[in-house]
C-alpha cells in the first residue's frame, strides 16, 4: 500500500546541503501499524511530507495505492490528501471553525452531501467523546480534545491510512493514552496506521512493527519492536 | 458543482462575519480607495467643464470698415469657415450690433440719448471666429493677415489679446496634461494599497490555507471564499463610499460654484448618482477579485 523505493531527499540551501533521508526502502501493507522512531532530525517528518505530496524527494519513488506520489502534478494533490488522514503535534485545526465545522469540512472539500455531513459528523464527535463541545472553536478546547478534533478530521473521510506526526507531543500522561487507545481502535476498524514518536513507552506498549531512523537511514525494522536507546 | 458554489459562497460571509476587525480594517481601506476613485471621477468632471468654459470664452474678432458690402463679409465667412482650425464663424451685422448695444446699455440713458443724436449707426459689422485648439488662434490670426479681404479690416482684436490667448492656451495644455497624470497616479495608488492591504489580510491566513490543503481542499474550494470576501469588500465599499461621499459634495458644491458658475456639482452627482455607484461597484469589486486571486496564489503551492 505504501512503498519508498531509494528515497532521497536533499535540501539544498545557500550552497549547503543537508541530507533529511538517505535510500530509504520499506513497504507498508494494509491494516498494518507502523511506528517511526528517531531523534528529532532522523527524518521521521520528512517521510511523512513526501508522503503526502508537501515535498518531492530528490531520488527514488514513493508510492501510495494507485499513486506515483512525486509524479502528481498540484492539481491532483487533493485527491491523494482526502485518502490520507493526518494528524500534527500541534493540531493544525482551522482556528476561526468550530470542532463541527472543522470535521465537516474534510468532507466539503471532498464534495460530499449536506445530509451526509450532518449525520456523520455528530457520529465521529460521539466517538471521540466531544459531542458536548461540537460547536466551540478550537481555542475554547484542551489539547487533548483539540486532538480527538484532529483524530475525528482524519478518520471522517474513512482514509485507507492515517499518519499521525508526534500526536501526544504536547499533551499529559492521560490523554497521550487516551489518543493512542484512540488510533489502536481505529486500526482494529480497519485502517492502516503510520505513527511517529519518540516515546519510549508508548512503543514499548504497543509491541507492533517498529522501524528506527538515524540521520536519515533506516537502521532497524523489526516486527515486534521495542524502543531502544542509540 | 452547486453545494460547492454554496459552501464557497457560505465560506465566504462567514469568514468576512467572524474575522471581524481584520473585515472592518481592509474595508475601510477599501472605502478610501474608492472615494479617492470618486474623487478623480468628479475631479476629471470639474477640470473639463472649466476648461470648456475657459476655451468658449475665447475668441477672435474682425471688424470691417462701415461702408464694406456684405457680400464681402458673408463671402470671407465662406472662406474662413473652409479652415479646419476654424470651430465656428459668427457673423454680426451692424444692425444685430446696435441691437445688442442698445440691450446691453438700456439703462444709461445718456448712451440712448446720443445714439439717437448720431441718427446713423456708428457700430462696425464683425465676425466672430472661434478655434477647436486655443493653440490655433495664432494660425488663424496669421491666416487674417494674408487674406485677401485684409483692405475691408478695420481692426483685428487678436493682435491685442494674442499674449492672453497664448497663455491660456497653455495653461489648458497643462491643467488637461497634469489633470491626466494626477488622475493615473492617484488610481495607480489606490489600487496598491488596497492590493497590499487585501493581501495581508490572505497572509494572515496562511496557515490556514496550508491546512486546507492538507485536509485535501482543492485550489478553487481554498481561493473560492477569498475571492466572495473580496466581492463583499467591493459590493460594501461601493455603497458606503458613495454614502460618504453625498454630504460632502453637499457640502463643497456651493463653494465650487463660486469658482466655476457653470458647475453645479451637486446637481452632477445626484442626477449620476446611480452611473457613479455602478462605476464605484465595478472599480471595488474587480479590485478585489483580482486582488484576493493574485494574493492568494503563492499560498496554494503546498
Amino acid at each position: 500500500m505504501i512503498i519508498f523505493q531509494n528515497v532521497s531527499k536533499i535540501y539544498n540551501g545557500n550552497g549547503h546541503k543537508a541530507t533529511a533521508l538517505e535510500d530509504v526502502n520499506f513497504t507498508i501493507n494494509p491494516k498494518e501499524f507502523v511506528s517511526l522512531v528517531g531523534k528529532s532530525g532522523a527524518g521521521k517528518s520528512t517521510i511523512i511530507k513526501l508522503l503526502i505530496g508537501e515535498e518531492k524527494p530528490t531520488k527514488g519513488r514513493v508510492i501510495f495505492a494507485s499513486y506515483d506520489v512525486n509524479k502528481l502534478k498540484l492539481k491532483e494533490l487533493p485527491y491523494l490528501r482526502r485518502r490520507i488522514g493526518v494528524i500534527f503535534q500541534d493540531f493544525r485545526l482551522l482556528a476561526n471553525k468550530t470542532a463541527y465545522e472543522n470535521i465537516a469540512f474534510a468532507l466539503e472539500v471532498a464534495g460530499r452531501l449536506q445530509s451526509d455531513i450532518e449525520e456523520f459528523v455528530p457520529q465521529i464527535l460521539e466517538m471521540v467523546g466531544l459531542k458536548e463541545k461540537m460547536f466551540n472553536f478550537p481555542k475554547e478546547l484542551s489539547g487533548g480534545e483539540k486532538q480527538r478534533v484532529a483524530i475525528a478530521r482524519a478518520m471522517i473521510n474513512h482514509p485507507d491510512v492515517i499518519i499521525a506526526d508526534e500526536p501526544t507531543g504536547n499533551l499529559d500522561p492521560i490523554n497521550t493514552w487516551e489518543i493512542i487507545k484512540l488510533l489502536l481502535k481505529i486500526n482494529e476498524l480497519g485502517t492502516t496506521i503510520l505513527l511517529a514518536t519518540h516515546n519510549k513507552d508508548i512503543i514499548n506498549y504497543l509491541g507492533r512493527r517498529v522501524i528506527s531512523l538515524e540521520d536519515g537511514k533506516i537502521i532497524r525494522d523489526e516486527e515486534k519492536g521495542r524502543y531502544v536507546l542509540v | 458543482m452547486l453545494t460547492t458554489l454554496f459552501r464557497v459562497i457560505k465560506y465566504g460571509f462567514l469568514n468576512f462575519w467572524r474575522n471581524g476587525w481584520l473585515s472592518v480594517a481592509t474595508l475601510s481601506i477599501v472605502v478610501m480607495a474608492l472615494l479617492v476613485f470618486e474623487g478623480l471621477i468628479i475631479f476629471n468632471v470639474l477640470t473639463k467643464t472649466a476648461i470648456e468654459t475657459f476655451k468658449d470664452k475665447i475668441d477672435i474678432s474682425v471688424y470691417f470698415k462701415i461702408d464694406t458690402p456684405e457680400d464681402e463679409i458673408l463671402r470671407m465667412k465662406k472662406s474662413l469657415e473652409t479652415l479646419t482650425e476654424v470651430k465656428i464663424v459668427e457673423y454680426i451685422s451692424r444692425d444685430k450690433a446696435l441691437e445688442v448695444f442698445k440691450e446691453r446699455h438700456k439703462d444709461d440713458p445718456t448712451i440712448a440719448q446720443s445714439l439717437e443724436e448720431l441718427q446713423e449707426n456708428p457700430l462696425m459689422a464683425s465676425l466672430n471666429i472661434k478655434a477647436r485648439n486655443p493653440k490655433e488662434y495664432a494660425v488663424i490670426a496669421d491666416n487674417l493677415e494674408k487674406t485677401s479681404f485684409r483692405n475691408w479690416f478695420e481692426k483685428i482684436t487678436f493682435a491685442q489679446n494674442a499674449a492672453l490667448i497664448e497663455r491660456l492656451g497653455k495653461i489648458i495644455d497643462t491643467a488637461e496634461k497634469g489633470g491626466m497624470i494626477m488622475i493615473i497616479l492617484l488610481a495607480i495608488i489606490a489600487v496598491l494599497v488596497t492590493f497590499n492591504t487585501i493581501r495581508l489580510a490572505i497572509y494572515s491566513n496562511r496557515e490556514e490555507i496550508g491546512i486546507m490543503r492538507l485536509v485535501g481542499a482543492s485550489g478553487s474550494f481554498i481561493r473560492g471564499p477569498y475571492v466572495v470576501e473580496g466581492i463583499i469588500y467591493g459590493l460594501m465599499a461601493g455603497v458606503l463610499s458613495v454614502i460618504i461621499a453625498l454630504p460632502i459634495v453637499y457640502f463643497i458644491s456651493p463653494y465650487i460654484e463660486i469658482f466655476i458658475p457653470e458647475i453645479n456639482l451637486l446637481f452632477y452627482f445626484t442626477s449620476n448618482l446611480f452611473i457613479l455607484l455602478g462605476y464605484q461597484l465595478l472599480f471595488g469589486v474587480s479590485l478585489g477579485i483580482i486582488s484576493s486571486s493574485i494574493a492568494i496564489r503563492k499560498y496554494l503551492r503546498i
